[in-house]
């Protein structure tokens, strides 16, 4: 039995930055968005660019089925021991905001069998514009959505839009084919996030994930600083 | 003791997991026994008799002071498929979390300490109510209530079934669930004299063989 540091009891129960042994935990990072506005892609994409530098792992919650994990699992990201699916039950922002424990459970079953961890990042459902983490579960989170899900989504707003840590616009490139404004995405955003950073970007242009992948390293710094 | 800390225990809205499981209804609705309101009270009312009043034995039993080793080794003989009894520690596991949040003390630690990845779920509720200043009675209702509510959430999204007839079926059985909690209690206070031996061991065989059949399926929205 391991002694306990920061706890009366013997296993953590939330979000204490420091574990029961007394080491301080990995970093969480939540990833939301709708459903198709590239979740997945953007973990496959951010996993390739930081698992050289970083120890990470993935929790996905999948709304009915194992396919994110499975996607991650079949273009090999990871080693399959660092991924892990949490079903939901039909409700993927129940499972994010307003029950974590199996969350909170698989993120630390992971921290145990295969950590010491920098990372985890842990991966909604698709689910709708109100969907958002509960800060018992992650430190920080990316709120996912595209252009071709139409370009009024940041003037809309809502939780996710308006709050999270970073809001990410994915598949720039479909903006010609599908009539999206770019401009007008980008003024809306800055509107309703009063200065919380935005990114564009394409998984398909050189740059790919690079931008996301720097704000997630300037988290890490300030995580372990 | 509060009482009102029963209805906090016993809230659907209790973050201890319980939203991800349907209690075999996801298996029975796939099988076409559970098709509507008339058929999701019978399947309630069998679950209730069975899981029920075992879960109800188990909880008002932890709650009265049995050992909740002695309890864990009992539920497990009551569980014959593997994945019910995954699903059962997961779910201890997830209420053992929640509730130390919730009512921090030694008994509850000394439990996650002995059951790192958890013990039966009725097992920890009945301690969780002890924690609560709740009694076995409590407990039993607890357990007996989410033997049913479970099912009756979970069919309501799977059937889209109108939620209004979904709870109606749960206020008609009101008066089946006070008779199981009273003979769990009945049941628990023998434990003193008779060892766990004494608990009920009433099986639903259907519900074990589709949680089986259920934990093999690619695609389900419910984890059991």
């Amino acid at each position: 039995m391991h002694l306990d540091h920061t706890h009366d009891g013997p296993a953590a129960l939330g979000a204490d930055a420091r574990r029961p042994d007394g080491t301080r935990r990995a970093l969480r990072i939540g990833l939301g968005g709708p459903v198709g506005s590239g979740k997945t892609a953007t973990v496959a994409a951010l996993c390739r660019a930081l698992r050289e530098e970083l120890s990470l792992a993935v929790v996905t919650n999948d709304i009915y089925t194992r396919e994110d994990a499975e996607f991650l699992l079949r273009h090999a990201v990871l080693p399959p021991e660092r991924i892990t699916a949490v079903e939901t039950g039909a409700c993927p922002h129940t499972a994010i905001r307003d029950d974590i424990s199996a969350n909170l459970e698989a993120v630390e079953d992971l921290e145990d069998e295969t950590g010491p961890l920098d990372l985890v990042l842990v991966e909604s459902g698709g689910d709708n514009l109100t969907a958002t983490f509960s800060k018992g579960l992650v430190d920080a989170q990316i709120f996912v959505i595209d252009v071709a899900g139409g370009d009024d989504i940041p003037r809309k707003g809502g939780p996710g839009v308006t709050t999270a840590d970073l809001l990410v616009v994915n598949k720039t490139d479909l903006a010609p084919y599908v009539g999206s404004d770019l401009g007008r995405m980008a003024a809306d955003a800055e509107a309703q996030r009063g200065g919380l950073p935005v990114v564009f970007q394409s998984l398909r242009s050189e740059t790919g994930v690079a931008d996301v992948a720097a704000w997630v390293r300037a988290r890490l710094a300030a995580w372990t600083a | 003791m509060s009482r009102a800390a029963l209805l906090v225990l016993a809230d659907g809205r209790f973050p201890a997991g319980g939203h991800a499981h349907s209690g075999g209804a996801e298996e029975a609705v796939k099988a076409g026994r559970v098709t509507d309101a008339a058929s999701l009270a019978d399947f309630c009312r069998g679950r209730l008799h069975t899981t029920g009043l075992v879960s109800a034995s188990l909880a008002a039993a932890a709650a009265a002071g049995t050992d909740p080793a002695a309890l864990d080794a009992a539920a497990d003989a009551r569980t014959p498929s593997p994945a019910l009894r995954t699903a059962a520690r997961r779910l201890g596991r997830q209420l053992l979390r929640a509730a130390r949040a919730t009512w921090p003390g030694a008994e509850l630690d000394a439990l996650a300490r002995r059951f790192p990845k958890g013990a039966h779920q009725p097992v920890v509720l009945g301690l969780v109510a002890r924690a609560a200043g709740l009694g076995p009675l409590d407990a039993a209702y607890c357990a007996a209530y989410e033997s049913v509510s479970g099912p009756a959430t979970a069919t309501v999204r799977l059937l889209s079934l109108d939620p209004f007839d979904a709870t109606a079926v749960l206020a008609r059985l009101a008066p089946e669930l006070d008779r199981v909690a009273d003979r769990a209690v009945e049941a628990a206070r023998r434990v003193a004299d008779e060892g766990v031996d004494a608990l009920p061991a009433a099986s639903a065989p259907l519900l074990e063989t589709g949680a089986q059949a259920h934990a093999g399926w690619p695609v389900r929205l419910f984890a059991s």
